[in-house]
């Protein structure tokens, strides 16, 4: 069964999501992740979605879920390189993702989490 | 059908003539004050018309123009209009290059049909309904020429009124001029995102200070604006909000929280350099 694959970079998590999502993956990747999260203390989660061109309102949930459990776990989120279409979807969807953190690209977000831990 | 074959017969026996008479009759009506045709593109024109027109009352229906018969017809005319508009004629002023032909046509049918009024008054009957017809599609042409201007227009100043600008590393303004109004705000949403994008700008300051009034609809759209940058990792200013605008916005019950606005752009430039960490002094 497929799996997205979840980068450590430091004391920080990067998930690329670059295929379109269904329950059964979206379901893995958050076990996968809070697990992630456990064993190496991480103490933030970069979720980048550059590569997708369509975001739509059950892809939207599911950030705002993984962003929630992440925050139970004592990790900030960071969502990274919305594409503007996906932006401009997102919120005519009334989708405008609220908690959640955003940066311009993963270096941003990098800077953002440090800013945030220091 | 009789008329069929007299009026185009007419028409060819006496063209020499009816065309004559016509050119002074579109002398006096061409050249008002709104624009001037020059009486050598006049004779061109009126002699191309009578050659289409006279093709096509020879191959059939003289009553209805909608046909393939007349397709030739409708085509001159949907060509002098569009050039007539675009020289700044009006449109019953373009009409008058058919009406103009109902006199001296009429004079002729008059001269062939000495004797028999009977004939005439089919006759003329038939040439006026055909000459109606054609000069209302002429109306008709010009119009849809007109629009065409006014639609093309407004697509240029769409484009015109949407400049994102960079004031400096990292912050873009977009100063919006004119009414907002959906396609606008999409227009501008659009551009500015990429912009975003393009540049890796942090902050965003979009100035309302051209913008005459905010209601409601505005206002959504404005935070539909801010909640896109958001999304995308930048942030957004609003600045340039007039006192009569504030006013309005409480006034309408508008819920600004969370949306960092300034009165001015100066202020917001001064807030977005602090956000990224620049600093300017005075030497």
């Amino acid at each position: 069964m497929d799996r997205i694959p979840i980068l450590r970079m430091g004391e920080f998590l990067l998930v690329t999501l670059q295929v379109d999502m269904h329950d059964q993956l979206a379901l893995r990747l958050q076990d996968d992740l809070t697990h992630m999260i456990q064993a190496k203390s991480a103490k933030g989660v970069l979720i980048d979605i550059s590569a997708l061109e369509m975001v739509d309102s059950f892809m939207g949930r599911m950030i705002g879920d993984i962003s929630g459990m992440a925050r139970i776990l004592d990790a900030r989120t960071v969502l990274v390189g919305m594409q503007p279409a996906v932006a401009i979807t997102l919120v005519e969807l009334g989708l405008s993702l609220p908690g959640v953190d955003t940066a311009l690209n993963v270096e941003r977000g990098v800077q953002l989490l440090k800013r945030a831990l220091a | 059908m009789s008329d069929r074959v007299s009026i185009s017969a007419i028409l060819q026996r006496r063209r020499g003539q009816i065309q004559a008479e016509w050119m002074e009759q579109l002398a006096t009506a061409s050249s008002s004050k709104s624009g001037h045709v020059a009486r050598e593109e006049l004779r061109r024109q009126a002699d191309d018309f009578l050659k289409v027109f006279n093709e096509a009352l020879d191959s059939g229906r003289v009553t209805d123009i909608s046909g393939a018969e007349w397709a030739e017809v409708r085509h001159f005319l949907e060509e002098l209009s569009r050039q007539r508009v675009l020289a700044g004629f009006a449109a019953d002023e373009t009409a008058a290059f058919i009406f103009s032909l109902k006199k001296p046509l009429f004079e002729a049918l008059k001269q062939e049909a000495l004797g028999d009024p009977q004939r005439f008054a089919e006759d003329a009957w038939s040439a006026t309904v055909l000459l109606d017809q054609l000069g209302l599609y002429t109306v008709k042409s010009s119009q849809r020429a007109r629009e065409e201007v006014i639609n093309r227009q407004q697509q240029e100043l769409l484009e015109l009124s949407t400049p994102v600008v960079k004031l400096w590393d990292g912050i873009l303004a977009l100063p919006m001029i004119g009414t907002l109004d959906s396609a606008r705000t999409q227009i501008v949403m659009e551009s500015l995102l990429q912009k975003i994008v393009d540049t890796e700008s942090q902050i965003a300051i979009l100035d309302i200070t051209g913008v005459p009034t905010v209601d409601t609809l505005v206002a959504q759209h404005l935070l539909k604006t801010v909640t896109a940058l958001r999304l995308m990792g930048a942030e957004c200013i609003i600045s340039g909000v007039r006192p009569q605008i504030a006013q309005t916005i409480v006034h309408l019950g508008v819920d600004l929280q969370g949306v960092i606005t300034k009165a001015s752009l100066a202020d917001a430039l001064a807030l977005a350099m602090k956000r990224i960490g620049v600093s300017v002094t005075r030497e």
